[in-house]
């Protein structure tokens, strides 16, 4: 694999994490439980296909085969994309959806933070900019996941649950390759390990004072970086692809 | 036709267009408009976005290129910039007093470029107090939030400082 390989497959592998976050929670579009949450959500899907954008684009530009953003988005089968298997599992309900935006809010904001001295300036730049939002989606998710497990009798029970479920997604986000291995060399990847320290040390007592309690013995799901997805995924692509698969080629 | 303008007066020219959602700032006072390069008769616009996924971007792109039409530049092109990350502290004093008056409560200053990860205090728009309350941290649009006064009862979008 040579470095420009490399830097397409990690280009890719965020943008993609962003781009299924940002398609789950636009699902919340018209249906959030009142109309402030259901603002909150789209901000923040916007937010997210934002930064999947950029990265994207840049993505194209390394590949160099004169493909698109909009491409790469809409013309991939499930294989190709390399997202991590937590944002493709879906939103339940708006504890689920809340606590999985927990996860993924409280990586981005260390992952981003140290991401914004990487050696490559457009990657620095993309991080810079979405390090700044996430510190708003993560005020905003860890108040919620704090005010319903420390809630009511129902809406801890839910996220109860919610934490059942998707603990097993977490570690994930930490898992490296040899993609990172080649650009952590250049400066341009990010080491994992210490955001895994960091993250537990913010997550574990959030969840300790929503009064949940994170469940014992978890095997730890992968396979995102493979392209190997959880059976949700595939119904998640066909509504995300259905208009660019009904009416190809059509423009604005 | 032929335009006349030098990089001040193309300046000039796009301080006419405001942003699409917030019409009574434009793009140059809320710090969309980055930079103008000019070569020969090619004109390049440098912009940013406020936030990564902002919506306007595209009717700003077209805005600037309409009205640069209009003063007979046609070579254009629009170049899209993430860096330097735009922030709330580019909007000058003016800008912040003609959002107070639209009613948006404006941004404060950043400390260190950093965005607090607690709540910063935000002043009514309407009454001055700040005897005020978050509803929502998302607003109508990314780069507002929702907020109640405790004094007056308006409620009103606070201009997230970022």
């Amino acid at each position: 694999m040579t470095k420009q390989e490399a830097l397409g497959k990690y280009l890719l592998r965020l943008a993609d994490t962003n781009l299924i976050l940002g398609q789950r929670l636009a699902e919340w579009c018209g249906t959030g439980p009142f109309l402030e949450e259901d603002l909150a959500m789209t901000n923040i899907s916007l937010d997210l296909f934002g930064t999947a954008e950029a990265l994207l684009k840049y993505a194209c530009e390394v590949e160099g085969k004169g493909r698109t953003a909009d491409e790469l988005t809409f013309r991939r089968p499930e294989r190709e994309f390399t997202n991590i298997l937590l944002v493709e599992q879906p939103n339940v309900d708006f504890g689920a959806t809340i606590l999985r935006q927990l996860f993924v809010d409280a990586f981005d904001y260390y992952h981003y933070s140290e991401l914004s001295k990487s050696s490559d300036p457009i990657i620095a730049g993309v991080a810079a900019k979405a390090s700044k939002e996430t510190t708003y989606h993560l005020r905003h998710s860890e108040s919620w996941v704090i005010r319903l497990g420390d809630g009511t009798e129902e809406s801890h029970q839910r996220m109860q649950n919610a934490l059942n479920e998707l603990w097993r997604f977490t570690d994930e986000q930490f898992e490296m390759n040899e993609v990172d291995a080649m650009l952590i060399e250049e400066r341009i990847a990010v080491d994992l390990a210490p955001i895994k320290a960091k993250w537990l040390e913010k997550v574990i007592p959030v969840l300790s004072e929503a009064t949940l309690q994170i469940p014992e013995n978890t095997f730890m799901q992968r396979g995102g970086r493979e392209g190997k997805h959880s059976e949700h995924f595939g119904f998640l692509l066909a509504e995300m692809h259905y208009i660019p698969r009904a009416y190809p080629d059509a423009t604005w | 036709m032929v335009t006349t303008l030098d990089k001040e007066g193309i300046i000039e020219v796009l301080r006419s267009i405001p942003d699409p959602e917030i019409p009574v700032i434009n793009i140059d006072e809320l710090g969309i408009l980055r930079d103008v390069i000019l070569t020969g008769d090619h004109v390049e616009v440098v912009i940013t976005p406020t936030y990564s996924g902002c919506p306007a971007m595209t009717q700003i792109e077209s805005d600037i290129r309409a009205k640069l039409h209009e003063h007979g530049i046609d070579n254009i092109v629009v170049r899209m910039t993430y860096q330097p990350a735009w922030t709330t502290d580019w909007m000058s004093e003016e800008a912040k007093e003609k959002l107070r008056k639209y009613g948006i409560s404006p941004p404060g200053r950043m400390h260190n470029a950093i965005v607090p990860l607690v709540v910063d205090s935000v002043v009514c728009p309407h009454c001055g107090s700040f005897q005020t309350a978050v509803v929502s941290e998302f607003g109508s649009t990314a780069c507002k939030a929702l907020y109640q006064c405790q004094d007056c009862k308006e409620p009103f979008d606070y201009f997230k400082s970022i």
